[in-house]
């Protein structure tokens, strides 16, 4: 789960990290009252889960009262990347010198947090990883005991912060783990840090993700969490439950399974079809789920085809054809062809009580896949 | 031979007392498995179907000499439990559980590294070798004994890639999944490794996904120190990047590493043919033997 920068702000300002002073707003009048009180120069910033906000046109800085109604206009209702921008953050700009990066992430080849410093902020970090890899000081955690106070001093004095300020960002560094480990968060990154013209420290910028497998230990984020789907599809997937992701072809894909239906998308592709989506329906999936996924990518205008591709460990396939076969008897006529392909635990069961009249089938993953490829050829011509 | 479990492993099932726990135990036991005791804290004396449940893991060893345990606890009690049997002295530890959270794994997986035991998962189907035994929710019927090694990241997968080995009268000396997490405890190397020094094994298949950087690793280690083939596949080549498919360690990052294209590369420079589809990885098998 993505945090917002004005909620991750809160979150630091709650824990002692300087953030510039700010408001939310949702209105050209709410951000008017806002620059009022903060003063100008202002910054004007989309709250969207985008990265590149900026390079976008989602941030702005105003220097007087018209500057700032122009922001506000063009920000608010703005297209960014897909997400429509409903909220900004209203901030004091700051006067500063410097800009550093300052993150905390996981390395899953170490299997431990990672803590990374560098001077070379406000800039794409991932570029200057790339390119100048020794720009970026790095120091693993252990999660046992945290991030020790000489590993934070150690790790800022190797990315070269200026020495006035080096225990200032040292100690910031030991809170942002502090609250990366309190949150369960995956990635904590502030980029850029400033430095002051009067040498404060200053969070200019906040990321903060949440892993959403310890969301049921965190029930103040998970509170925080704003329907920010980029369609309805993706929306109605989050209701249902369905691990699910919406691509922009035209071959629906359901399946059990992470790999498999990974798999699925590529020999679409491989066979020369285009995949509409990834629908995982789980382990062990009863017929209504079954049927759920059947309606869901059905309501995909772009889908001219499905396959249904299940091999069972704990899913079984007479529930999975039980939940096909209800969900197509319901129509007149099948709104889309739908090729099927069972395997595995109850597969035979399955395929004897699987209607055929209302689905194709086929015996491998291989052949289920060219013919529904086919189908959705013959459908879009 | 095989790797990692055979007929004298001797299980514990944690968790033994659920819904899950109790019909994977059942199916564990039709299959052959020596489970032979289980736990539930709280419930310790009653019985599943005549196996002893206890309420911990250690008096489980102790009264029952179990070697290894296979892990049915929910999420939020998953790395506890697993801490738990790290803290006897039990062989393996295999844990089903999917949605344990990333930092508890990091701390299980510093622990891990203090102790000789080997863990698998979670987030994964479990490990069996055909015949002999089987430990987690793997449907025993696919597969075959034989003489290829199997290593996957995906539960599925794996079936779909054994359906099309034993289709072809090609069996397996063990098969592993390691599961989807980004923290896990055994790695494509460790499996690697292990089937290089069996001698039953004379073909590896190695199943991939995109999302970090372990299939590249392997790939080195396969061109470094194996003389046994492998065959790979890798899914996810039509993954954007930025989104998490399924499995929590399967998302292309936005700077572009854990691609299918850096790990297919990596596997081929290590002369792993890898497969466009899961039959053509059979393919592969069918060459080497």
């Amino acid at each position: 789960m993505k945090l917002h920068e004005y909620q991750a702000k809160n979150i630091f300002a709650e824990a002692g990290i300087p953030v510039p002073e700010s408001r939310l707003a949702s209105s050209v009048d709410e951000v008017m009252e806002a620059v009022e009180d903060i003063g100008y120069p202002a910054a004007i910033k989309a709250q969207v889960h985008v990265g590149g906000r900026g390079k976008a046109g989602g941030i702005k800085i105003a220097m007087d009262e018209d500057e700032a109604r122009q922001a506000a206009e063009d920000i608010l209702g703005m297209d960014l990347k897909g997400y429509t921008v409903e909220k900004v953050l209203v901030e004091a700009g700051v006067d500063f010198e410097n800009e550093l990066y300052v993150g905390i992430t996981m390395d899953r080849s170490e299997g431990k947090p990672v803590a990374m410093v560098s001077t070379e902020g406000g800039v794409n970090i991932e570029e200057v990883a790339e390119e100048n890899p020794d720009a970026i000081a790095r120091e693993h955690i252990d999660p046992a005991f945290g991030l020790h106070p000489y590993q934070a001093r150690k790790v800022v004095f190797e990315a070269g912060i200026p020495r006035d300020v080096a225990f200032d960002v040292a100690s910031f560094l030991s809170t942002l783990y502090d609250l990366y480990e309190a949150n369960d968060a995956s990635d904590i990154e502030i980029n850029p840090v400033m430095i002051t013209s009067d040498r404060d420290v200053v969070a200019a910028d906040a990321v903060m993700n949440i892993d959403d497998d310890a969301l049921f230990r965190h029930d103040d984020l998970a509170a925080m969490e704003e329907d920010s789907y980029e369609d309805e599809l993706e929306a109605k997937a989050g209701e249902y439950g369905f691990d699910y992701v919406r691509l922009s072809g035209n071959t629906g894909i359901i399946g059990n399974g992470a790999g498999l239906v990974m798999t699925t998308l590529d020999l679409v592709d491989y066979y020369g079809g285009t995949p509409a989506n990834f629908l995982d329906i789980g382990g062990g999936a009863k017929a209504e789920r079954v049927a759920n996924a059947l309606d869901m990518v059905f309501s995909d205008e772009n889908v001219d085809s499905v396959v249904f591709n299940i091999f069972g460990g704990i899913t079984r396939g007479d529930e999975v054809a039980k939940g096909i076969n209800e969900a197509l008897e319901q129509f007149d006529e099948i709104p889309k062809p739908v090729v099927v392909r069972l395997a595995g635990t109850n597969a035979k069961e399955g395929m004897e009580i699987l209607n055929t009249d209302l689905v194709q089938v086929e015996a491998t993953l291989e052949d289920a896949v060219q013919r529904a490829v086919e189908n959705a050829k013959e459908v879009s011509q | 031979m095989s790797i990692f479990v055979d007929d004298d492993t001797r299980v514990v099932v944690q968790g033994i007392t659920g819904g899950e726990g109790k019909f994977h135990t059942r199916q564990m036991v039709e299959y052959g498995t020596n489970v032979v005791a289980g736990t539930s804290p709280g419930k310790g004396g009653q019985d599943v179907d005549g196996i002893p449940v206890y309420d911990t893991v250690s008096e489980a060893v102790e009264e029952e000499d179990a070697t290894a345990s296979v892990v049915f606890v929910p999420p939020a009690f998953a790395a506890d439990a697993i801490f738990e049997a790290l803290d006897t002295d039990l062989d393996l530890v295999v844990a089903i559980t999917e949605g344990v959270p990333t930092q508890d794994m990091a701390k299980v997986n510093k622990r891990l590294s203090e102790t000789d035991t080997r863990l698998i998962g979670p987030n994964c189907p479990g490990i069996i070798t055909p015949g002999e035994a089987k430990l987690g929710i793997l449907p025993g019927n696919i597969f075959e004994e034989g003489n290829v090694g199997l290593v996957s990241r995906s539960g599925t997968l794996t079936y779909q890639v054994v359906s099309n080995l034993t289709e072809r009268g090609i069996g397996q000396t063990t098969a592993i999944g390691i599961g989807g997490d980004p923290i896990i405890g055994t790695s494509f190397i460790d499996a690697l490794e292990a089937f290089e020094n069996d001698p039953d094994t004379e073909a590896v298949v190695m199943c991939g996904e995109i999302g970090g950087e372990d299939e590249e690793q392997a790939a080195k280690f396969i061109a470094e120190n194996m003389d046994t083939p492998v065959a790979g596949f890798i899914a996810g080549r039509t993954a954007p990047p930025g989104k998490r498919m399924g499995h929590a360690g399967a998302i292309v990052s936005g700077s572009g590493t854990g691609t299918a294209e850096s790990k297919i590369n990596a596997l081929n420079d290590a002369g792993v043919p890898v497969g466009d589809t899961p039959n053509e990885v059979a393919d592969h098998i069918e060459d080497f033997l």
